[in-house]
């Protein structure tokens, strides 16, 4: 991989005041139409190196770099939506960004979400609420779509579809992804490269090499007969995802 | 009686201050602040008390205690202290100490109901000025950052993306806040202001479909408000800001039934 770097951190640490820090030492490269999902357990410090590498938070020690006119699309974890704001999702898809009713439509329609436009945000469901985001995300046309925890709150057919999308608009305009994920099994499946983060890099790699990593195994303890080894047994079969059969071919043994 | 020169300044008074609250106190409704802008105009007393104790005026002792006041609240929300505790303590402390400050200006005569409840019908041409300055300053904040501050109301982590400071935005909402203290003080009082912030964009809320007409929407509400309640006062000797605060809650229940048939 010699291609040209998007997004570099070396020696990234990152903390909130005097506390012990967030994140310590975080070595990190994104290259452009990678596929990248950071997981790590509640509190690892996941958020907080998307908002790092973005620039949206300083750190307290080492460095990022990103591409000079980096256009990033960025979809953030949720709204702060109050049912007093009447918000139509044609004016959220203008905010601070000048669109015309017709590339309004052709985004709407290009992440399955058409004839929204006149409805109020606060009323769309979890995943027209997503789709609507990852509209406005791509309304800049990024080389870097950063989603943070996107299936928050969607359900498994939901969540899969979701992700589906992504690497359909990936294919598409051939932008680099990154995202924040507890949710590890559909990610996966979609990842070309994983970070497993819990303060510091545990270990990084594909995500077949991830899965057998003994610290990646150690942090989220699959293999162990717990409710997360059943989640895992039911996507073995494919059940959700008939096109990436591969990807869980190396957790057979988990079963 | 209506083209009464007080007449024409206390409406002259009510319409600006209609005008300074509208746009603000949609964010007020949409972010939550309620109580914020509650601390941020008992402060005011308190700015009261010491503007005529050092003898600088009413309109600029207002502004920067109310300021200072919503700084400190800021402050103390940023160090993760609990919103409504630290407001509770805040707002009503702001307004003791100001009372008992008052207490203590000896030789000056101070009329605190005027304070309390607003005193419209005393307004003079000066007071216009500064209101009109203070109302022009809070528009201009508001039509110059208000996408950034619509977009860092619905997601501050959005608005960074953008380049944009989350911080700055409550900054500016901070500022104009202050202003529209002063601005209000004469209008409804210190004890009314957050009502006036508050009643007419909930009452805007029912008919406006986007952020910018339920701006407009409170404004006019608050300016119809504001003519209601001055005609009551002046035909039934009633106090004008109570009967300002009182005709925009009339308006909010007649906006209740009217969305009631809207809806069907």
């Amino acid at each position: 991989m010699n291609a040209p770097v998007l997004v570099e951190a070396r020696g990234l640490s990152v903390a909130y005041g005097p506390a012990a820090p967030v994140l310590s030492h975080v070595d990190f490269t994104l290259r452009p139409g990678e596929i990248v999902t950071i997981v790590g357990p509640n509190g690892s410090g996941k958020s907080t190196l998307l908002r790092a590498l973005l620039g949206m938070v300083p750190g307290s020690a080492g460095s990022v770099t990103r591409a000079p006119g980096l256009r990033v699309g960025y979809v953030p974890q949720k709204l702060h939506l109050d049912p007093n704001l009447p918000l139509s999702v044609a004016r959220f898809l203008r905010l601070n960004r000048r669109l015309s009713g017709d590339e309004i439509a052709h985004l709407l329609s290009r992440v399955g979400a058409p004839g929204l436009e006149d409805r109020a945000l606060a009323t769309l469901s979890g995943g027209q609420l997503q789709r609507v985001m990852l509209a406005r995300a791509l309304a800049g046309n990024p080389q870097l779509l950063v989603l943070d925890e996107p299936t928050q709150g969607l359900d498994q057919p939901g969540t899969a579809a979701f992700y589906r999308l992504i690497e359909d608009v990936r294919r598409e305009i051939g932008c680099a992804v990154l995202s924040v994920s507890h949710d590890l099994h559909v990610v996966m499946s979609a990842s070309d490269r994983v970070v497993c983060l819990n303060g510091h890099v545990c270990c990084e790699g594909t995500p077949s090499v991830v899965s057998n990593a003994p610290e990646y195994r150690a942090l989220f303890g699959l293999g162990t007969g717990g409710a997360l080894a059943l989640y895992q047994h039911h996507h073995d079969h494919g059940a959700d995802h008939p096109d990436h059969p591969h990807d869980h071919e190396t957790c057979d043994h988990d079963h | 009686m209506i083209t009464d020169a007080f007449v024409l300044r206390a409406l002259g008074a009510g319409l600006l201050a209609a005008l300074a609250t509208g746009p603000l106190g949609c964010f007020v409704v949409w972010r939550r602040m309620a109580y914020f802008g509650d601390a941020t105009a008992h402060a005011a007393i308190l700015g009261v008390a010491l503007a005529l104790g050092f003898n600088i005026s009413i309109f600029a002792g207002t502004l920067v205690t109310a300021f200072a006041m919503a700084l400190l609240v800021s402050a103390l929300a940023g160090r993760g202290w609990a919103m409504d505790t630290t407001l509770g303590v805040l707002a009503h402390s702001a307004l003791a100490l100001g009372l008992v400050a008052a207490s203590f200006l000896q030789g000056v005569r101070v009329d605190l109901e005027a304070f309390l409840f607003g005193d419209i019908l005393t307004v003079q041409a000066s007071d216009l000025i500064a209101m009109a300055l203070g109302t022009a300053a809070v528009t201009g904040l508001m039509l110059w950052r208000w996408e950034a501050l619509l977009t860092a109301t619905i997601s501050e982590d959005l608005a960074r993306s953008l380049g944009l400071k989350p911080e700055r935005e409550g900054l500016i909402l901070t500022l104009a806040l202050a202003l529209v203290v002063a601005v209000a003080l004469k209008v409804v009082g210190a004890l009314l202001i957050g009502a006036l912030l508050v009643i007419p964009p909930a009452t805007a809320r029912v008919m406006a479909r986007t952020p910018e007409r339920m701006a407009l929407g409170a404004v006019a509400v608050a300016g119809l408000s504001v003519v209601l309640g001055l005609m009551a006062s002046l035909w039934f000797d009633t106090p004008a800001g109570p009967s300002i605060v009182a005709a925009a809650a009339g308006l909010f229940v007649l906006s209740l039934s009217l969305g009631r048939v809207v809806r069907t």
